[in-house]
């Protein structure tokens, strides 16, 4: 009932741990059989190893969190080496989310995840807290349409791009993105926020500005997915604030094929298995036999 | 399996001084000196729980000290008996109970906290060294396990009138564990050098507490490392400190 395909892939419901807020799903595994999920989105990879930001890294905020880890992460080779086997045994869709500095980055990074048995690639041109990259490849549509269509020319696995609330304009780039090859789109990553310490007289985070996640984003991540289904075909993957079924179920309502929860898993480890449950409850209580019956209903005429 | 949150029944919750809280709960709790809970007692706001220390457990009961600090401890001060609490833990690794000869514990402030329930498990001979900002706590329920207690207070209102660091000679001791604010702590690893064998309980802003979302992640000399996993105990020397 709950079961839903995006791109060619089978996902047994549309629950998926978001990246960077689940590793690479073992410390999740102590918790719950994490097979349960729809899907897994790996932390954020990047060719070589990054050991991330200095300073604080969390604050939190109103109904949220601000985040400046700086996409810390052990190396593509060192995740297909040490993470994907363990990954691999998991009943579970594998996406693995990838990040660059560089278009070469970016394409050799594709490269080497073309050959290993991930089901998807999440390109994250979104990344607020990289001094270089990152984010900056998301803001204007005619960068991200030429990262995004270079990657795609040599990319063997079902490509989902990560939008940024940052871009510009989230309807033009969702549009661009698209035209550039993705096969799906997932939105949004955080949105680029400042918190201040005033006693210190200096902003929170080292970089100065940082990550904002949580529920406190979520009535505008929603719009933004609702405006995204109208202008593309391509499945949309549902991201920000959601910690309960109701939220998963709006986004699902606005267009999406899918979510993810990523700052919710925070709050409780098992959280996603909360969600899964709660959807299959109201489906059963709303008479919904699919989720197709509901996907953007609120946009249709 | 581990437990996801489970809950707690308050027996007891008391302010034993200026903004410091014991609370005790009631029911079957883990854990070891040095390990942490994250603990809630709401819904969505704030978001996050919070990570305390254990500062004792035994006979179907856990005690928390906390101080005050922000909105999540201020709702967990106003909770009565018989309310509850969500706790997820124990978490992170715990100081080695098997240490022997001369042991030096070192806190200041609330990093009393999970020291005083170090001190029962220790076979050794402890003395105990705790720094306060202007009011003493706690001390009667550390006199009994230590051989020495040393007080230090910033206003002289107790003790020694100045920081606890001032009254602790390294070198009378074969091994020193320590709790506190990050700057005492590093000038505790300062004094140590490398002759003492020296071991710190860190704090960090966490979210997840269960070793996911690298938040708490500090530098160390073998690169980031997790509060919540790898610590929060840590070799002295292993941190790097910034001054």
């Amino acid at each position: 009932m709950t079961e839903v395909e995006i791109c060619g892939v089978n996902f047994k419901n549309p629950v998926i741990a978001a990246s960077g807020t689940f590793g690479f799903g073992r410390e999740f595994e102590e918790y719950f059989s994490i097979e349960k999920l729809g899907g897994i989105c790996t932390k954020g990879l990047t060719l070589n190893k990054r050991d991330g930001n200095r300073g604080i890294r969390i604050y939190e905020t109103p109904s949220g969190l601000m985040n400046s880890i700086g996409l810390q992460n052990p190396g593509i080779d060192a995740f297909i080496k040490d993470e994907l086997p363990f990954m691999e045994k998991q009943d579970t869709v594998i996406l693995a989310n990838l990040g660059g500095s560089t278009l070469k980055d970016y394409l050799e990074g594709a490269q080497r995840l073309n050959s290993t048995n991930i089901h998807m690639i999440e390109l994250n041109i979104s990344c607020p807290n990289v001094k270089e990259g990152g984010m900056s490849f998301g803001i204007k549509c005619n960068t991200a349409y030429e990262i995004v269509s270079e990657v795609k020319n040599i990319c063997k696995k079902p490509l989902i791009v990560k939008l940024s609330p940052n871009a510009e304009n989230i309807k033009e780039m969702a549009y661009s993105c698209v035209k550039a090859g993705a096969d799906g789109l997932s939105l949004v990553n955080t949105f680029n926020a400042l918190a201040i310490d005033i006693y210190k007289r200096k902003p929170v985070f080292n970089n100065i500005t940082a990550g904002l996640s949580g529920p406190c984003i979520k009535p505008i991540a929603l719009r933004m997915v609702y405006e995204v289904s109208q202008v593309v075909d391509v499945p949309i993957i549902g991201i920000g604030g959601i910690v309960n079924y109701r939220d998963a179920i709006e986004f699902i309502m606005a267009g999406a094929w899918a979510v993810q929860v990523g700052s919710g898993n925070f709050i409780k480890p098992d959280i996603c298995l909360d969600i899964i449950k709660g959807i299959e409850e109201f489906m059963d209580k709303e008479n919904v036999k699919s989720l197709e019956e509901i996907r953007g209903i609120i946009g249709r005429d | 399996m581990k437990d996801s949150y489970v809950e707690g029944i308050i027996y007891s919750n008391n302010e034993i001084s200026s903004n410091i809280h014991e609370i005790v709960l009631e029911g079957e709790f883990k854990g070891e000196p040095g390990q942490f809970y994250m603990i809630r007692g709401w819904e969505l706001d704030p978001f996050l729980p919070r990570p305390i220390s254990i500062c004792n457990r035994d006979n179907g009961k856990i005690i928390f000290l906390y101080e005050i600090r922000g909105k999540g401890t201020h709702i967990i001060s106003n909770l009565k008996k018989g309310d509850t609490l969500n706790l997820l833990g124990p978490l992170g690794n715990s100081f080695d109970l098997k240490s022997k000869g001369k042991i030096a514990l070192i806190t200041g402030g609330i990093g009393i906290a999970p020291m005083a329930y170090l001190c029962r498990k220790l076979s050794a001979e402890i003395d105990f060294y705790c720094g306060f900002r202007n009011n003493i706590y706690y001390l009667d329920n550390i006199k009994p396990y230590v051989n020495n207690i040393f007080v230090s207070t910033e206003n002289g209102s107790s003790g020694h009138k100045g920081f606890i660091t001032e009254l602790f000679n390294p070198e009378n001791y074969d091994l020193v564990l320590t709790c506190g604010p990050i700057p005492m702590m590093n000038i505790v690893v300062k004094m140590c050098r490398t002759k003492i064998p020296v071991y710190v309980s860190m704090e960090s802003r966490m979210a997840c507490g269960i070793g996911a979302c690298l938040g708490c992640s500090i530098e160390t000399v073998r690169g980031m490392e997790r509060v919540c996993k790898e610590g929060p105990i840590f070799k002295g020397e292993e941190v790097v400190f910034y001054d």
